[in-house]
């Protein structure tokens, strides 16, 4: 969708530091000098457009559960059937086609190291594809949120 | 303002499941939660405080979805950057702006690369642009491949509990 100066505005100053405030929408009008109310219609509307996903935190991976990227080569004529089976897995948040031999790439993530081993079983008995397991070692990047 | 029959004990696995699906946008969202949870608004606050400061919680905030806002074009590449020069690069490259993720992976028997960084961008040939200004500025005479993604099949966030 196209975003208005406000909705620019509105998107940047509330990704990082959400006011811990009980009016937090009214931090915000202060800050912005965009009335409280409009800020929580437009809000709402850029949600329902699905250009904000949610209001909520980001957890660290590693402090607050267990998580690995993974890959699958897949034949082409495979893709959309494996995909799908992926995607249907409660346990898998982000799942993505990307140009390479290993052409599908999903994060699990579980409260442990047991569950995401288990649904990595899963898939291997499932799928007999040359298989990646990537889990991170470090991490370096604070996230700050996407500046627009 | 503190209702003396509720008690303010939050249950913090309750809690974090409501703050990784989402608060609702109204103007009292902490107030919402603290009735779900039977407890004080205050004590949601508090709480929500607390993992931000025990180092759970690394953003709280708005999480936006980039293929919406119309940053469609999303690469991730991967570079092999030897064991003993890693963490200097990682920290130079997480610092750039384009660079949304920077994270260290093992290598594999058929897998070589160890750094991982994306980048979002409205077109693949700026995209592109930005990584060959970030490898001449940093020097990253490593290997390295670019993996655009050609299908989002699910984003959503990650869920713990």
């Amino acid at each position: 969708m196209e975003l208005s100066h406000l909705d620019r505005q509105l998107l940047n100053a509330a990704q990082k530091n959400f006011p811990l405030h009980p009016q937090p929408f009214k931090v915000l009008s202060d800050q912005l000098g965009i009335a409280e109310q409009e800020i929580i219609e437009r809000l709402n509307i850029l949600q329902q457009n699905k250009a904000i996903s949610r209001l909520g935190a980001v957890f660290d991976h590693q402090r607050a559960g267990a998580s690995t990227l993974v890959a699958l080569a897949v034949p082409e004529q495979d893709i959309d059937a494996v995909a799908e089976a992926i995607t249907a897995l409660d346990e898998v948040n982000h799942n993505y086609q990307r140009e390479h031999t290993f052409n599908l790439w999903f994060v699990v993530n579980a409260s442990d190291q047991n569950v995401v081993d288990q649904v990595l079983e899963h898939i291997t008995e499932r799928f007999d594809y040359p298989i990646l397991d990537l889990p991170m070692v470090k991490n370096y990047h604070i996230d700050l949120g996407f500046p627009l | 303002m503190i209702d003396p029959h509720s008690h303010n004990e939050v249950n913090e696995q309750q809690l974090r499941q409501i703050l990784q699906e989402g608060l609702p946008l109204v103007a009292r969202p902490y107030q919402h939660i603290a009735q779900q949870l039977s407890t004080t608004e205050h004590a949601v606050i508090e709480k929500i405080a607390e993992l931000k400061q025990r180092g759970l919680i690394k953003r709280f905030g708005l999480v936006l979805h980039h293929h919406e806002l119309g940053y469609t074009a999303n690469c991730m590449v991967v570079w092999n950057i030897p064991d003993q020069n890693i963490e200097q690069i990682a920290q130079q490259l997480s610092q750039e702006p384009p660079v949304t993720l920077c994270y260290q992976r093992p290598r594999r028997a058929n897998w070589p690369f160890n750094l991982f960084c994306m980048i979002h961008g409205k077109e693949r040939a700026q995209v592109q642009a930005q990584i060959e200004a970030l490898i001449k500025k940093h020097r990253l005479d490593y290997p390295y491949e670019l993996l655009f993604s050609t299908r989002q099949f699910k984003q959503r966030g990650a869920r713990y509990v």
